[in-house]
């Protein structure tokens, strides 16, 4: 449903400034989102200074920056640092993205906002619940379904088939895709989201599943594929460059090519 | 929030932490808009508002039928103007429509998703309708067929 602002009680107070020291050189201001289960209090913004030359080129060396030296309670996922892992997806000067492969000086300003992904349960600080995220990649079944009995090596595909899994297999179900789509954001209950729908069509195109129209059939609903309205910003936001939206316009296609048998259901 | 009211709410418990609910993070409140996200948004406000141009239109067949003194009525509003300026923003919202639809009928063909295509096509509907309407007035006041 939409709700254009905040409820109650996950309103944004203002937090604490942690002021750069004298001198400092190059210091960038961060604004960063923070929240405490363990304590009443509402979430609130807590503002760094930090100059860009204690710390390494990323908006992740800069959070770790401020974990190490000035702030240890920050609470963020971080783990591979180089855009394979998908664990430090936030919104970071507006937009989300993988802090490890966002650089400080790639913000529109020095003043850089950073808050856990979007229209999301937040748990703690940058840390958000994104279990209903895998339940729904949980349920497009991402797995290979052939009517064909194993082979004793691989499954073996041309050249030009498998070039079509090329942009949907690359996807490191970061969520700020998703987590960027206003559709999802009104009804993530019902709609698939950009990062399912994008793995849904990766089995969808590849020629080696044989469960393409139950596939197709299991999208046919009023919510799950077609709340999509074409906003892009799932490709605006995708730290991959992969493209969610063209991936689900193709997926309408199939939905109502003349091939297409529909179940008696 | 009560605990129980928590769980009806929320079908997935995802929010349901006992005895204190999750806070919602930030979205449009920090968002920094792309022109897709802006375009698809006027978009919608469109729709909206050709519903009233519609009604419009029906007062205007309504006046029609109430006779001529109520459709010289209408004329006179429609001719102030307040009048021009509602005219105005309705053959604005007509553009954006059109070109709207187009860009929409297109994405619905595959075609035109690429972020660069997407974005030019996003602006053209952006701003397309402001100079389409003002072409389109100017024409009509350079014909005499609309005066101030």
């Amino acid at each position: 449903m939409v709700q254009l602002t905040l409820p109650k009680g996950s309103k944004p107070a203002q937090g604490k400034v942690h002021k750069a020291p004298a001198g400092a050189q190059n210091v960038k201001t961060y604004k960063v989102y923070r929240y405490d289960p363990t304590t009443d209090e509402s979430p609130r913004w807590d503002v760094y200074e930090v100059s860009a030359d204690d710390h390494g080129p990323m908006l992740l060396d800069a959070l770790i920056h401020i974990k190490n030296t000035i702030d240890p309670t920050l609470a963020f996922r971080r783990s591979c640092r180089e855009g394979i892992c998908g664990s430090c997806s936030m919104t970071i000067d507006g937009r989300n993205t993988l802090a490890c492969t966002k650089g400080w000086d790639e913000c529109s300003s020095s003043n850089i906002t950073i808050s856990p992904l979007p229209h999301q349960p937040v748990v703690r600080d940058l840390v958000t619940d994104l279990s209903l995220f895998y339940a729904q990649y949980d349920s497009i079944q991402p797995w290979l379904q052939s009517d064909e009995p194993d082979p004793e090596k691989e499954r073996l595909q041309s050249p030009e088939d498998r070039e079509k899994l090329d942009g949907l297999y690359e996807c490191i179900l970061c969520a700020c895709c998703s987590t960027s789509c206003p559709s999802y954001w009104w009804n993530q209950e019902t709609y698939l989201g950009p990062a399912a729908l994008l793995q849904s069509y990766r089995w969808i195109a590849d020629s080696r599943d044989d469960a393409t129209q139950d596939r197709l059939d299991d999208l046919e609903d009023p919510f799950k594929l077609y709340r999509c309205h074409t906003i892009m910003n799932c490709a605006q936001v995708c730290p991959k460059g992969l493209n969610p939206a063209k991936a689900i316009a193709e997926t309408k296609k199939l939905m109502v090519a003349p091939s297409r048998k529909k179940s008696a259901a | 929030m009560s605990q129980a009211a928590d769980a009806k709410d929320d079908q997935t418990g995802r929010f349901a932490v006992p005895g204190k609910p999750r806070p919602l993070s930030p979205h449009l409140q920090v968002w920094r808009w792309h022109v897709t996200m802006l375009a698809s948004i006027l978009f919608r406000v469109t729709i909206g508002a050709v519903s009233v141009g519609a009604l419009i239109v029906l007062g205007w067949l309504a006046a029609l039928a109430f006779g001529p003194e109520a459709y010289t009525g209408f004329l006179t509003v429609a001719a102030s103007p307040f009048g021009l300026f509602i005219g105005f923003g309705l053959t604005v919202v007509l553009f954006s429509f059109i070109l709207n639809g187009a860009r929409h009928e297109t994405n619905d063909l595959g075609v035109g998703l690429s972020l660069k295509t997407a974005n030019t096509l996003a602006s053209l509907c952006v701003w397309g309708p402001v100079v389409l309407a003002v072409l389109f007035w100017a024409a009509l006041f350079a014909t005499g067929r609309a005066v101030l």
